[in-house]
This record gives C-alpha cells, structure tokens and sequence, in this order.
C-alpha cells in the first residue's frame, strides 16, 4: 500500500511540477496543486503508464484529489 | 490619414552563434560558423548529416520547466528570443495599454519534434496515450498565444506562416498594424526547430541542402562557385516594434526606423526561383518605395542568400534589377554563410542584423566566399566585415512557394 502511495505521489509531483511534499494526501489538484484541466488529464495517463492499468473517462474525472487517486490505483491493482 | 511612424526599440534572438543577440553579432562580425555534426539524433542513415543547432539551451532561464515541457522546442525558442525582446525595451505591460500591445510571431514549420515524437507514441501505444498537450504544444501560433498569457497582452494576436518568408511577413505586418492603429506596440519575428529526422531528411529529399560532411563549416558558401545547398538551422528572433511617438514618450532607446515592406511571388515553381530574379526584384523595389525613399538612399542589403545555385543568382538578378546605377555602392551580404537557414526565423535574426548594421555602421561578411560563380559579381562583403556607411538597409527572405518579403530599415 505504502509503496503505491509514493509512487502515484512522485508521478503527481513530477507531472505537476510541484514538491513532493506539497503533494498531501488531502491535497486537490486543482486547487491547491495548481493543475488545469489538460493537466489532470495528462496525470491521469501517467498513473495509467506506471500502474498499467486503464482509467475510463468516467472514472478519470471523479480523480481530483490525492487521495482519490490513491484509492483507485489501490482498488484496481 | 497619414501613417504613423514604426520604429525598434527591443531586440532578442537564439541562433547557432549564441543565445543572445550580442553574442550571437560579435560572431557574426567575426566571421564564425555556427554549424556542426548533428547529435540529437541518430543522423548516421541520411545523406547531411550537420545542421546549424542552438547550444547550450536553458529553458529556465525563461519559464519554469512544468510549462516548458508542454511546448515543443520551437516555442520555447520564441519565448526566449521574446523575452530577451521585451527586456530590452523596457516596455511595461498595464491595464491602460496592454489591449495596444500585441503579437506576430510565427513559425515556417511550427512543431515538428513534438509531431514526430507524438506519432510514435501512437504507433507504439495508441491513441489513449496522446498528450492532450499535443495540439497546443506543436501549433504555429502558440508562441504568440503563450507570449499573450505570459505578459498580458491583449492587442491584435496573430502568427503569419510563409516557410523562410515567415519572420519578414511577421515583422512587416506588425509595422502596418502600427502604422494603421490597430496597436501600438508589437512583438514580432518567427522561431524554428526543424533539425529533426523528418525535417532534415524532407530537406534532403528536396536535394536543397548542402552534403559538404567532412566541413560542415565550411557548407554555407552563398555566391561560391563549389556552393551545394543550404545548412539547415534553428533559432528565433524577436523584435518590439513600437510607434515612434508612443517611444518618444516613454524615453524608450530607439535603434532605427522600420519604414517599409514590400511583398511578392514568383508564381513559378514551388521550390525554385527564376533565374531573372523578377520576384525578389519586385519585392525589394515595393518595400523601398513604402520606405519613401530611392534606390540609391540604401547602403547594406542582408540577402536572403542561402548558399543554393538557383537562389543565389537570382537574387544578385533581382539587386541588379533594382539599383542599377547604384550598385557599385552597395553592399550585400549573406549571414546566413555562419547562421545557416533558420527558415521561419531567419527573416528576424536577418532583420536584427540589418539594424546592428545601422547602428555600427558596419556591413557583416559573407564568409566561405572563395571564388564567386559566374553571374555573381556584386561586393557581398566576403569574409571580413566592412565598416562602412550606413544610413538604410534592406532584409530580404524569399521562400518555398515562391513568397517573397523585404524590410527596410533606415537610420532615426
């Protein structure tokens, strides 16, 4: 679990180009990370590549926070 | 209505000499090559294997790397160059003027490395994994959009593309955007990265660039009789160009006047001049007519002289269609002998050089220029700089399509 947390938390750093200590778990990309709309879906596709995985539409737009994103790759791992 | 008067009063560029417009003028009046043996991709399979490629680049110098990495490499180029441009006029942006200030900077080419790159991931991945920064990132008037964004500029927002025409159209149709009112102020020029696999290769393919791979150097001879094609180049330049009055008023240091522009086509071949030059002569002789002045009133022409058989001929055609009698006093050089072909930025690092050529009354040399071909028998300044006198100069960029574009620029 921990594992999955530094890793979906070092791909948001490195895709919104904030600190990693910034990037807390109840930390909303937009808001507080300073993401746009092509930004979170550009994070998206990366937690897509590292996790192997693929985020429906649908799926992808419910991800806003930290958390949330560690939720799902967590839950569909 | 009479119209207003342009002049410059800021200047920025990243060329294959430096990354500065005093680097980048202190190789050029020294008579140095900026050409290399390509190393940014694997170039082992094409038939040229050097370009004329910017060095030591650092992008944060100017934008912070999370916005840069959404942009390909021809606009970040453009930024930089604008940067510089904005710097060095002093020119600040307020709520009371920034609808007066606008933007022209295009791109022969736009974004290239980023379509490249993006085709393979969609080849190796699939559609899903295309950056939803692709379009953005690779269109040719994001410069001009993200300059906007970037210094809120809310004034006429445009990116002329006319292949190495580009950076003259840029910076001709900002002057009339001045001169009619529809701004004040503008950034304008052109930026380009095309020494890529497809960007070189096409080139190639077109047989337009020189193959002299043993001296890379010494590739770019414009008027030689051993010249084989151009030396295809990357870079950007920027200019603020301002309304005479609005300058004065601001106490801004002002380099010259930009006081014509002239246009054409040779409605002849995609690739190829004619011979008589007609195009280029109609181009020159509109643009020094817009300036008001005649002829003989101009001392320096930086040619578009791209080192290929047919262009070089025919625009030492052109000149002598159009001065004539005043030819013996003319000077007329080619930079791109050490820039090489910045294609859509070439028409605005050449017009930078053609006002430093005002401002230091010296007329920059074409170098390789060994032994001049049949029909080339002008003073092209050959491999040393002459000081000299300088009251105005012409800029000429020719391009594929037959496109021409010339500036004229005159002492203030």
């Amino acid at each position: 679990m921990s594992n999955i947390e530094e890793r979906v938390k070092k791909i948001i750093a490195e895709q919104l180009g904030v600190k990693e200590e910034e990037v807390v778990n109840a930390a909303s990309f937009v808001e507080d990370l300073g993401a746009d709309s092509l930004d979170t879906v550009e994070l998206v596709m990366a937690l897509e590549e590292e996790f192997e995985t693929e985020i429906p539409d649908e799926e992808a737009e419910k991800i806003t926070t930290v958390q949330l994103a560690i939720d799902y790759v967590s839950a569909h791992q | 209505m009479s119209r207003r008067r342009v002049v410059v009063t800021g200047m920025g560029m990243l060329t294959p000499l430096g990354n500065t417009v005093k680097d980048t003028w202190d190789c050029i009046l020294a008579g140095k090559s900026g050409a290399a043996m390509i190393e940014h991709f694997d170039a082992s399979e094409f038939s040229t294997r050097f370009s004329a490629s910017i060095k030591n680049f650092d992008i944060t110098e100017y934008m912070n790397p999370k916005d840069a990495r959404k942009m390909d490499l021809f606009i970040q180029y453009g930024m930089a160059a604008a940067s510089q441009a904005i710097k060095d006029s002093g020119i600040e942006v307020t709520d009371a003027n920034a609808t007066r200030i606008g933007c022209a900077v295009g791109s022969g080419i736009g974004g290239l490395s980023l379509i490249e790159s993006t085709h393979n991931t969609l080849n190796k991945s699939g559609p899903r994994r295309i950056s939803p920064f692709f379009v953005p990132g690779s269109i040719i008037n994001m410069i001009s959009g993200n300059l906007a964004i970037k210094y809120g500029l809310k004034g006429p927002n445009i990116a002329i593309t006319t292949a190495c025409t580009t950076g003259t159209h840029n910076i001709g149709s900002a002057m009339r955007m001045i001169q009619y009112g529809d701004a004040d102020v503008m950034l304008a020029g052109g930026a380009e990265m095309a020494t890529t696999e497809l960007g070189l290769g096409g080139f190639a393919a077109a047989r337009a660039l020189s193959t002299r791979n043993d001296d890379p150097q010494k590739a770019s001879r414009p008027w030689d009789r051993d010249r084989d094609g151009f030396v295809l180049g990357d870079g950007a330049g920027v200019l603020v160009v301002e309304e005479y009055e609005h300058a004065k008023a601001r106490g801004a240091h002002i380099y010259c006047e930009l006081s014509g522009l002239g246009m054409s086509d040779d409605a002849y071949h995609m690739t190829s001049p004619p011979a008589t030059g007609e195009g280029a002569a109609t181009s020159m002789a509109n643009a020094i007519r817009d300036a008001g002045l005649n002829p003989d009133q101009i001392h320096y022409i930086n040619a578009h002289g791209t080192s290929t058989l047919a262009g070089d001929l025919a625009e030492t055609n052109a000149a002598k269609l159009v001065f004539g009698n005043s030819l013996s006093a003319l000077r007329m050089s080619s930079t791109k002998s050490m820039t090489g072909h910045l294609l859509g930025a070439a028409g605005a690092v050449e017009a930078i050089f053609s006002i430093l050529a005002i401002r230091d009354q010296v007329a920059p040399p074409t170098i390789n220029l060994d032994d001049p071909s049949d029909g080339c028998d002008l003073n092209y300044v050959a491999h040393h700089a002459q000081p000299c006198v300088i009251e105005a100069t012409v800029s000429n960029s020719f391009g594929f399509g037959g496109t021409n574009g010339t500036l004229v620029f005159r002492k203030i």
